[in-house]
């Protein structure tokens, strides 16, 4: 009953919290600006020519990318763990994302791209092998017990991604002077983000964003347990085929932008669960808040800790994540106690 | 209702249930009995369209297995041996689940929060309706799921040991409401149980099995006879109850 009281008040916090962070990261960074000169450039004042390039042409695509990656990923992460019934579950769970990432690495070792859209051979190659990874998962996972059953799914998701992380680095050997580029891509970046990125991962987000917004009551079964979702009624394969598309293609879409970016997926819904509790209804909508809160803090800890060097966003997330995590989990069995 | 025509039931090349038929009517409270591994809990998941099966399975005429998963839930609540959750819902959360068959396009349910209540006041989940699922006992538990079931208002329910890690005065007061609930017609009740003595005393009719075979059916006590059962769980079960019975003698 707090939780769902405390649920209005929490959105409100957290859209605050998300606007003062957003704001916060595009003021800061290697040439910090004013918060006056910031407000100048969208509301109309005084501003330095190089101060306003930088915070429309570099930080707020990046602030944008970021908190957009963030959502995306907090959002699977949460999806994934309702859908799998297991709180160690993340966008990555499904093998996907290390489907995507060697894609993301064939295209930069192998110098493909499009013609007329020289950043876009990365993003659509990992794209295609995000595709191509969830259809032979699937696949796989149907050929050996013919019903999709959730365990089979997560044994060839993790078999998957052990097989593409062996090809990601069989490539890597092979990639000679990329391998730096390569490297810091595999760890996460968001240093590159344009405005049409930022639409593209918009557009995502709304759609399958919007998808798995859609399905909270069935995440809500699905997380007590599958066998309970089809004695309650829900089409169990329908619904579990759906969000494993739509969280994919989300993933898909976020690690061709970003590269590989661990452990917001699956820390930041915990982070949103001790708020508003297991409901996917309040769960869904807080994870966004949270993920988008966390990476934009994340990357500007990458940016300003060893300035002028930037961290790549990955190193800073794992070690903030883990750290988090262990705190939660602490946090949980503690509460947990307290029940009893 | 129920109709079950020569059900076969394979995992890989073990065949677990073979050729079972049974017709579950109005009024009536079917008991499931065997040993470990008869097939009862096999016939209960086919049933509710967890396991693929061979043979007709219908429920007055329209067949279970083509039916929309929505419509079967508000035929047919089933309840599970074991129900537990990874995540801390509160016992409300969990019994409101029962309505999502009855649910509209956009959520709506008029008679969902009425039949909520009155699902967890039968049970005796009202004080703990805010508790944590996480922090139930096992009896706590259970009670929870039956009154999800009981709020998803099926006609038929499936009850796989219904009254599993219940102690006594709950097991009475568990089989009490069922008994209640079957009394407004149109319902019928299936259970595995394992107690015969409850199979005998609350049971219209029985279903023996052993070894995925059926091996008896029809009224309870022309089902549960001492032959039957003695080939059932290849004892003499009659004077091994009536042995338990005599300790209570004076």
């Amino acid at each position: 009953m707090f939780r769902e009281r405390f649920a209005p008040v929490a959105y409100l916090l957290l859209t605050a919290a998300l606007l003062a962070v957003m704001v916060l990261c595009v003021c800061a960074g290697n040439q910090p600006i004013p918060l006056r000169e910031t407000r100048a450039v969208f509301f109309g004042g005084e501003v330095s020519e190089a101060n306003r390039s930088i915070l429309v042409n570099v930080r707020l695509p990046r602030v944008l990318c970021v908190a957009l990656v963030g959502a995306s990923l907090s959002l699977c992460g949460a999806a994934m763990q309702g859908l799998l019934r297991n709180p160690l579950a993340d966008g990555s769970t499904l093998g996907v994302s290390s489907g995507a990432s060697l894609g993301a690495v064939i295209a930069l070792a192998f110098g493909i791209a499009v013609p007329g859209l020289p950043h876009a051979g990365t993003m659509v190659t990992a794209m295609l092998f995000a595709f191509g990874s969830l259809a032979l998962i699937l696949s796989l996972a149907w050929m050996l017990d013919r019903s999709l059953e959730t365990n089979s799914i997560i044994l060839i998701g993790v078999i998957f991604s052990m097989f593409a992380s062996s090809m990601m680095n069989l490539v890597i050997s092979f990639a000679g002077e990329r391998i730096k580029s390569i490297t810091f891509w595999t760890m996460g970046s968001l240093s590159g983000s344009r405005y049409d990125y930022a639409l593209i991962l918009a557009v995502s987000l709304l759609v399958c964003g919007g998808v798995i917004l859609l399905h909270a009551r069935e995440l809500n079964a699905f997380a007590v347990g599958e066998e309970n979702a089809r004695h309650i009624g829900v089409n169990v394969r329908r619904v579990k085929l759906t969000l494993m598309i739509a969280v994919s293609v989300l993933i898909g879409v976020c690690v061709s932008v970003g590269g590989t970016i661990a452990f917001v997926g699956l820390v930041t819904p915990h982070m949103a669960r001790l708020i508003v509790g297991p409901n996917h209804k309040r769960l869904l909508p807080a994870s966004l808040f949270s993920g988008a809160i966390f990476l934009l803090l994340a990357d500007l800890a990458a940016r300003t800790i060893l300035r002028p060097r930037e961290l790549s966003i990955g190193v800073v997330t794992s070690l903030v994540g883990a750290v988090a995590f262990t705190l939660i989990l602490r946090f949980r069995r503690k509460g947990a106690d307290g029940d009893a | 209702m129920l109709e079950i025509e020569h059900l076969t039931v394979r995992y890989g090349r073990r065949t677990v249930l073979r050729d079972c038929s049974l017709r579950v009517g109005e009024g009536e409270w079917w008991m499931l009995v065997g040993p470990n591994g008869a097939g009862k809990s096999t016939l209960i998941r086919a049933a509710a369209g967890a396991v693929p099966c061979e043979g007709e399975l219908r429920f007055e005429g329209e067949d279970l297995t083509r039916m929309k998963p929505a419509r079967r839930a508000r035929l047919i609540g089933i309840l599970d041996q074991h129900n537990t959750s990874s995540y801390d819902y509160s016992v409300e959360e969990i019994v409101g689940l029962g309505r999502y068959a009855h649910r509209g396009m956009l959520g709506a349910d008029p008679r969902g929060d009425e039949a909520v209540e009155r699902a967890m006041r039968e049970t005796g989940m009202t004080g703990l309706r805010r508790a944590s699922v996480l922090s139930l006992s096992g009896g706590e538990r259970q009670r929870a799921f039956l009154a999800q079931v009981l709020a998803q208002d099926p006609r038929l329910m499936i009850l796989d040991e219904p009254v599993n890690h219940l102690d006594l005065p709950y097991q009475q007061a568990i089989f009490t409401l069922i008994a209640d609930w079957l009394r407004k017609p149109g319902r019928a009740v299936l259970s595995v149980v394992h107690d015969l003595s409850l199979a005998r005393c609350w049971g219209t009719h029985a279903m023996v099995l052993r070894g995925g075979e059926c091996l008896a059916r029809g009224r309870a006590a022309e089902a549960l006879r001492d032959g039957i059962l003695r080939e059932a769980y290849g004892m003499d079960v009659g004077a091994w109850m009536r042995d338990q019975l005599d300790v209570w003698k004076e």
